[in-house]
């Protein structure tokens, strides 16, 4: 059997004294998307953090064909690997088409810096996301969607088999969440990438991934394809949500609807207002909101 | 875009910015221009065709000295000086994230002052550590201290800033007391090195800097291309293969070696460092350092030259030290820049 592309044997992390991932074994699929789901603080962003090599394990280690990358000089992996922090930093009036050829960096060197390759690279980066007519806007004009996508390309440029991103979708409204997603689906889908991505949103994550990981407490809940893991035990576990899991209208994955205390409300407020109209007047509504 | 032009070859490969490369020509123009006009005017005046038939070997005796041997070391000290603030500014302000950053701020300045003011003051300036020497060994030390200082897994922008800002009033604290210690003529010959001065520099005040800036320069510009990766956040950089702390140390060290050679041929010109990556930016249209480093180099070049020619001729015959005058032209445009930031704030 080959060598998976990526996965980590019993790997530990921690800051300072604090443990936040126990001796985690992950195998990631190559070529399909990858989500890593869990509540806040189960360790989801830090375990992706080890698997860029931006953070050192305490124990264990994390393998990129089989070879620790703690031993693999930071270029080459860089040409292997990339990631997009949570929310990267960049000085104000930074272009966007200046801010994708730093991608390229891993492959250039001091006199070859803007080779035919990379020049080929920037504009495929900047096609794939929909940015090419943004090249010469400074990133702090831009709308969220369009900083994003911009940033997306910059990893893009890199060429990585692998894209690791952070929460690709915090901070975007719908419909830009939407459009990252599905950018990264085609990405999967055209060029063959592995892409590993934390996510927030457990519907989108079982929409677009073909593979979930569900962490709980630094530890695995359970992997798999959305369809076989995503449960309402398994929201109970992991998120301490009751909910109702049905299967989604649109694509027949799971689809998670949390219960909580709203329907009683609902039915209350119903059974109230069927009586003597208990209901507050418009003024006094008004007042209350 | 049509501002850029593609170099290719077999072995190399390159970008040029056009707008940059235009800037450079015309700032060089400009301070050939300066740099004739300066060598010219004085007590002694000489045509500007006079100037460079000297410089190619014509001339009178007398004409020959005062070209060769007084004016033409003194603005070349005034144009490698400026080289080298300029680019120190700007990889400051790179680094700290900051852009009120400057080596006279974190105390670099402060601590290539205290070793020569203590020297001029308390010391034997005839001994074998000269003035210039001790400035710039107080500016590495100063450097070094800061580093240390504000190492903490690592140094942070934020935290060069701090630490930098307490190094210096610390040194700042050390030349007060210093001076309450001097003869006052002792005092005096230190306050006029404080102030920035390029008066009676010769060529044993240029060579060093050359020689120095022959080094630096390039490696400057080398390492520009990591400081641009670097603008992008620790954990993108690391994500793009670069050894985050090895690069921002050496960029931090050849930022203090820069401060050190400029302030130990001239002593702590103020705000150049501060001004000159700003306008550099501003007349660039990008902050990526590989345009900034080298126009900010050229503008600090023009800006020291221009206002040792001003503070000559325009409070002739005594004339007034260089670093008064770049005072001068500075604070209008630090309130002008303060006064857009507040725009901004109040627009957005």
């Amino acid at each position: 059997m080959t060598e998976p592309l990526l996965q980590t044997a019993a790997v530990t992390l921690a800051y300072d004294e604090r443990v936040v991932v126990h001796e985690l074994d992950l195998v990631i699929p190559q070529g399909m998307v990858t989500a890593v789901v869990g509540a806040n603080g189960c360790g989801k962003s830090t375990l992706l953090r080890a698997l860029a090599r931006l953070m050192r394990p305490r124990g264990g280690s994390v393998l990129l064909d089989g070879a620790s990358i703690a031993t693999l000089p930071s270029r080459e992996i860089a040409k292997r690997l990339g990631i997009l922090p949570q929310s990267p930093l960049a000085p104000d009036g930074l272009a966007v088409e200046d801010l994708v050829g730093r991608g390229r960096y891993p492959h250039q060197t001091l006199f070859r810096h803007w080779s035919a390759e990379d020049e080929a690279a920037v504009e495929s980066a900047l096609a794939a996301t929909g940015t090419s007519e943004l090249r010469a806007r400074p990133l702090d004009e831009l709308s969220g969607g369009q900083r994003q996508r911009a940033w997306i390309a910059m990893t893009l440029a890199q060429e990585t088999e692998i894209l690791l991103l952070d929460e690709p979708t915090t901070f975007l409204d719908l419909t830009h969440q939407i459009e990252v997603l599905d950018l990264l689906d085609d990405l999967v889908d055209a060029h063959g990438r592995t892409v590993v991505m934390v996510l927030h949103d457990l519907n989108q994550a079982c929409r677009y991934a073909d593979h979930i990981v569900a962490m709980r407490d630094g530890r695995i809940h359970a992997a798999g394809a959305p369809g076989d893991v995503v449960d309402a035990a398994l929201v109970q576990d992991v998120f301490g949500l009751q909910a109702r899991v049905i299967d989604d209208p649109v694509t027949g994955t799971p689809l998670c609807l949390p219960t909580g205390r709203r329907a009683d409300a609902t039915n209350r407020r119903r059974a109230r207002s069927t009586g003597p109209d208990p209901r507050p007047s418009g003024a006094e509504a008004d007042r209350q909101a | 875009m049509t501002r850029r032009v593609t170099v290719r070859t077999q072995s190399i490969s390159l970008r040029l910015d056009m707008r940059v490369l235009g800037l450079l020509g015309a700032l060089g123009v400009a301070t050939l221009l300066a740099l004739t006009l300066s060598v010219g005017r004085g007590d002694f005046p000489i045509a500007p065709l006079e100037v460079l038939s000297t410089l190619t070997g014509a001339g009178d005796e007398a004409t020959r000295f005062v070209v060769l041997e007084l004016r033409l070391p003194r603005a070349l000290t005034a144009v490698l000086t400026g080289i080298a603030l300029g680019i120190a500014g700007a990889i400051f302000q790179d680094l700290a994230r900051n852009p009120l950053v400057s080596p006279d701020i974190i105390g670099i300045s402060a601590g290539a002052s205290f070793a020569a003011v203590s020297l001029i003051v308390l010391g034997d300036t005839s001994g074998v550590i000269s003035v210039p020497l001790a400035a710039l060994g107080g500016a590495i030390a100063a450097g070094v201290a800061l580093y240390l200082l504000a190492w903490r897994g690592g140094v942070q922008g934020y935290r060069l800033v701090l630490v930098g800002i307490g190094v210096a009033a610390l040194l700042h604290a050390g030349i007060d007391y210093v001076f309450t210690r001097g003869q006052i003529f002792q005092v005096a010959e230190a306050y006029v090195w404080l102030v920035g001065s390029l008066n009676a520099r010769g060529w044993e005040h240029v060579w060093p800097l050359a020689g120095a800036l022959a080094v630096l320069l390039p490696l400057a510009l080398a390492l520009g291309r990591q400081l641009e990766v670097l603008q992008l956040g620790d954990d993108v950089a690391r994500a793009l293969g670069i050894g985050v702390e090895r690069a921002r140390l050496a960029l931090l060290a050849v930022a203090v070696v820069l401060t050190g050679i400029a302030v130990s041929a001239a002593g702590p010109i103020a705000f150049v460092a501060f001004i000159a990556p700003h306008i550099a930016r501003r007349i660039c249209g990008t902050v990526s350092p590989s345009g900034v480093l080298p126009v900010a180099a050229a503008t600090g070049a023009l800006l020291v030259l221009s206002a040792d020619l001003i503070g000559r001729l325009a409070f002739a015959p005594n004339g007034v030290p260089v670093g008064i005058v770049t005072a001068i032209i500075a604070a209008p445009y630090f309130l002008l820049l303060l006064r857009r930031a507040n725009l901004l704030g109040a627009t957005g």
